[in-house]
């Protein structure tokens, strides 16, 4: 059992509760750091592929898991972060330059898309935004001068600070820059949770009367949100652009949409851990199927048949699972099992249960 | 001449979206939960009765699949609603999607693991014939697909609006909790409605079956009749309806007048535009929540 | 000059007049009371306030501002706080959080200092945390504090919620049914709270209740509402004696 005292105000305000929390933390970065030295390239690879996800789970859980606005669309702002680095880079614009800048660009299409989405509400949000998914892909074939259409575009390595940064040619330079900006990403998420911003976006999403008469401007708040949110994500569509090495129109297709909003269901929602237990979920399923199907074939005799949608079936039978029996995610169960431990041998079952609460009509707000 | 040519089979389309965006309806009327899992609700009523009566499954008469077909797919809604969508009672509607779309995931994947993934159509009985009307040649199925959407629909709407149990069901949508004091039984009204709306589901899936042919990605159309249901407004049949037969009439126009490509665009871009200016669909009931 | 002005309010929902006509003025110190009976209009006088209704005619101006002229989060700027009769709190939060939310009014720093977390920032929330905990040791919250809301008992979040709403440091304190469903202790405990919020706090308080104990007991002046309209204003036992009262809540005496 362990009890953390507290006696000063600041416990509360920085990010870890106490040493022993923070050196947990900083020995997870330090493994994560070195991990490039340890793995293959494949496994390298399929890593930085995980906080890839792991960023654009961020950028979706500002918005869906603080700020209380389902969105389906995402895609549509990995592709739009996507094609402006590309095209940016292929501008000559320096990458140090070009990847901010992706960002910013899909942030501000962000907040603008916000304005016509601030007035819907639940499934009318999370249409609009599936139907923004879907056009974009007809949006990309259409500017195809600019976005190379159907065919695509190609993207080899990078240049920064003299150095050339390739997927392939040094894989392990391209995750160390991933996993840089992914620090650097949630650290700001953690501050702006800790901030008078990041409890409004909270208070948006659990009332919104109630967060007016607090003097907190709902429309402004869900713009800054949706800014913060598409911006995040156009960095990780920045990094799938580089990560693929070659995408087109459908890369971006509303099913990566779809999985991105079910990843962090599956994370658990309304929290920053849910988005990477989302992540590599998402990231090491397909590599977890293929070693169980061999296995299974192995056992069984010879099928080793690829199953078509397999991935996507038992992708979908996660998430109902998870819904129906843990509704808080991976990072709900996790802190069940870290509070048990921590309160051994206090932990009551109910310790976590809520109260009962029935649905009325969503039609009246 | 052209044009009511297009017309019709736009208007016959835009019935199976219709009959799909009636689906998703009537669980929102009356559970308020939106089933987003609707379209693939109707790829699977397809494959079953594919399954009945095309003779290298099955190979049972026609008029004695359908009711089976009917049948199994109202136990399917039921079941769904008494094993997994219960469990969510008093979760919130964002929630509900997920899961549904989800749902729909694996049915993709069931369906595939059972019937495969190539395209199959429906054999029945009013396959190649035509009916010839004043100069217009209309293909049976067509005029099969009209005429059953708008008796479904009319019987619906008077069901919800005229019958005692119709509007318990309304009732229950309101306010769970109130409509469980007033003596309504909530939980029974659900499964009835989740049973419906596969029935629903399976006369959509007949229906465009034996117009075309289906696959397991087929189920994808439901995005496009929920784009259907909320132009026509969510919440009221005629207006699914109609919003389906808005979209199915914009498409072919949309390609033949426009260009090829656009008749993907035109139904979302409507979607949008019907959303930025009537953000609650085109017949809303949504009012300001008292506090 | 009084603190809050409301002058000839109207609103009309359709054809329904909810509130018909209404003037009444709260001045600074004291605890003004609104009662009558379901339906009466009396909650939909608060929505008005918060600007949550625009009025169909009428004028409301608060500590010299006019109300009317500004959105509904704009009202908590000028020092107007509230509760609600059917609980709004952030459910998924703590009740730290909560009541820190209720510091939004007095944000200094915007966007970029707070995701770097500026010492500025810092020293801001620094502020607002012993400002919170001043609320928390007023109304006996300590032990709720890292708690989530969705956990805790009725009685506990009707005060968290005056707790979030004493958070803003508000000039005007409007309270929806503080009693309503609490148990006479809890009734009794809320009694001697707005009478130390009016006090020790120097908050106007205007509250709408049903509890005419607790009305007596705490209120200078009562207002009494029926159908959306003044019936009788003065002191409690002037409001509870008046014929127009009775009637309203007893029927004509035949």
């Amino acid at each position: 059992m362990r009890i953390v005292f507290k006696t000063d105000y600041m416990q509360d305000i920085r990010p870890w509760k106490d040493r022993y929390q923070l050196s947990l933390y900083l020995i997870l970065l330090a493994v994560v750091f070195a991990a490039p030295w340890v793995l293959d390239v494949f496994y390298l690879g399929e890593l930085t592929n995980v906080l890839i996800w792991a960023i654009a789970g961020m950028g979706l859980m500002v918005l869906t898991g603080h700020t209380g606005q389902a969105s389906l669309g995402h895609a549509a702002f990995l592709a739009f972060g996507c094609y402006s680095n590309v095209i940016l880079l292929e501008a000559g614009v320096p990458f140090i330059l070009a990847f901010p800048l992706a960002g910013v660009i899909t942030g501000i299409i962000g907040a603008l898309v916000a304005i016509p989405a601030l007035r819907l509400h639940g499934i009318y949000l999370a249409i609009f935004t599936l139907a923004m998914s879907i056009l974009v892909d007809d949006i990309i074939v259409l500017t195809e001068p600019w976005s190379g259409g159907v065919s695509g575009k190609y993207i080899a390595g990078i240049d920064l600070f003299g150095l050339t940064i390739d997927r392939w040619g040094t894989p392990m330079l391209f995750y160390w820059l991933v996993l840089a900006v992914t620090v650097i990403v949630t650290l700001g998420y953690i501050n702006l949770l800790r901030s008078p911003l990041g409890r409004s976006f909270i208070a948006v999403r659990d009332s919104e009367v109630s967060a007016q008469a607090m003097g907190v401007d709902i429309a402004r708040t869900k713009t800054i949100s949706f800014g913060l949110s598409c911006m995040v994500t156009g960095w990780a569509g920045a990094f799938m652009g580089l990560f693929a090495g070659a995408f087109n129109n459908e890369t971006f297709s509303v099913v990566i949409s779809i999985e991105l909003l079910m990843m962090i269901v599956i994370g658990g929602l309304g929290s920053i851990h849910g988005a990477f237990f989302g992540a590599i979920i998402i990231g090491f399923l397909p590599q977890f199927l293929s070693i169980a199907k061999e296995y299974v074939g192995a056992v069984f005799g010879g099928s080793t048949v690829a199953i078509p949608g397999l991935e996507f079936g038992i992708f979908g039978m996660i998430l109902i699972a998870f819904i129906l029996f843990e509704p808080m995610g991976i990072y709900g169960r996790w802190l069940k099992i870290r509070t048990f431990f921590e309160l051994f041998p206090f932990y009551r079952k109910d310790m976590f249960k809520r109260q009962k609460s029935y649905l009325k009509t969503e039609r009246l707000r | 001449m052209d044009n009511v040519q297009l017309l019709i089979s736009g208007l016959a389309n835009g019935c199976v979206y219709g009959l799909i965006a009636l689906g998703f309806v009537l669980i929102y009327k009356a559970t308020e939960a939106v089933n987003f899992a609707q379209g693939d609700f109707m790829m699977l009523g397809a494959f079953v009765t594919i399954g009945l009566t095309n003779t290298e499954y099955m190979g049972l008469p026609f008029w004695m699949a359908l009711p089976i077909s009917i049948g199994i797919m109202a136990g399917l809604g039921y079941l769904l609603d008494r094993l997994v969508i219960r469990r969510m009672f008093g979760q919130s509607q964002t929630a509900v999607v997920i899961l549904t779309i989800a749902l729909g995931f694996v049915i993709r994947f069931v369906a595939g693991l059972i019937w495969g993934h190539e395209p199959q159509t429906l054999q029945n009985p009013l396959a190649g014939r035509e009916i010839a009307f004043g100069g217009l040649v209309l293909g049976m199925e067509d005029v099969a697909v009209i005429v059953v959407t708008v008796l479904l629909t009319g019987s619906l709407f008077l069901f919800f609006s005229r019958t005692k149990l119709g509007l318990a069901m309304q009732g229950a949508s309101q306010n769970q909790l109130a409509a469980y004091y007033m003596g309504i039984p909530v939980k029974r009204v659900q499964g009835f409605i989740w049973a419906l709306a596969g029935a629903v589901a399976a006369i959509a899936g007949i229906l465009f079956a034996a117009k075309g042919s289906v696959d397991p990605s087929t189920g994808l159309l439901g995005i496009k009749a929920f784009a259907a249901a909320v132009i026509g407004g969510f919440g009221s049949l005629p207006g699914a309806l109609a919003g389906g037969l808005i979209v199915g009439v914009i498409e072919p126009f949309a390609s033949r007048y426009i260009a090829a490509g656009y008749s993907q665009i035109a139904p979302y871009a409507l979607l949008l535009a019907v959303l930025v200016f009537r953000p609650h669909g085109l017949f809303s009931q949504v009012r300001v929540k008292k506090v | 000059m009084s603190l809050l002005e409301i002058e000839n309010v109207t609103l009309k929902f359709g054809g329904l007049t909810a509130v018909d006509n209404l003037s009444f003025s709260v001045e600074e110190g004291e605890v003004f009371a609104i009662v009558g009976p379901n339906g009466a209009g009396k909650s939909t006088v608060f929505n008005l306030i918060s600007r949550f209704y625009d009025p169909y005619a009428g004028s409301i101006r608060f500590d010299g501002h006019n109300l009317l002229e500004v959105k509904p989060s704009g009202v908590a700027a000028y020092g107007v706080a509230r509760t609600f009769q059917n609980i709004e709190l952030f459910e998924h939060a703590t009740v730290l959080q909560n009541l820190l939310v209720g510091r939004h009014r007095h944000r200094r720093t915007n966007l970029f200092s707070e995701i770097l977390f500026t010492p500025s920032a810092r020293r801001q929330e620094l502020e607002n945390r012993e400002k919170v905990e001043e609320v928390i040791d007023f109304l006996d919250l300590q032990a709720y504090r890292d708690k989530m809301i969705a956990g805790l008992p009725y009685g506990v979040r009707k005060v968290v919620e005056v707790a979030r709403a004493l958070a803003t440091d508000p000039k005007l304190l409007l309270l929806d049914e503080p009693a309503s469903g609490l148990s006479v202790e809890e009734t009794t405990d809320m009694r001697w709270w707005i009478d130390d919020i009016r006090r020790q706090m120097g908050i106007t308080v205007l509250m709408v209740e049903h509890d005419m104990g607790l009305v007596s007991g705490v209120s200078d002046r009562v207002l009494a509402m029926a159908d959306g309209a003044k019936l009788a204003l003065g002191t409690p036992a002037e409001v509870q004696s008046h014929p127009a009262v009775i009637e309203a809540y007893l029927g004509k005496a035949s």
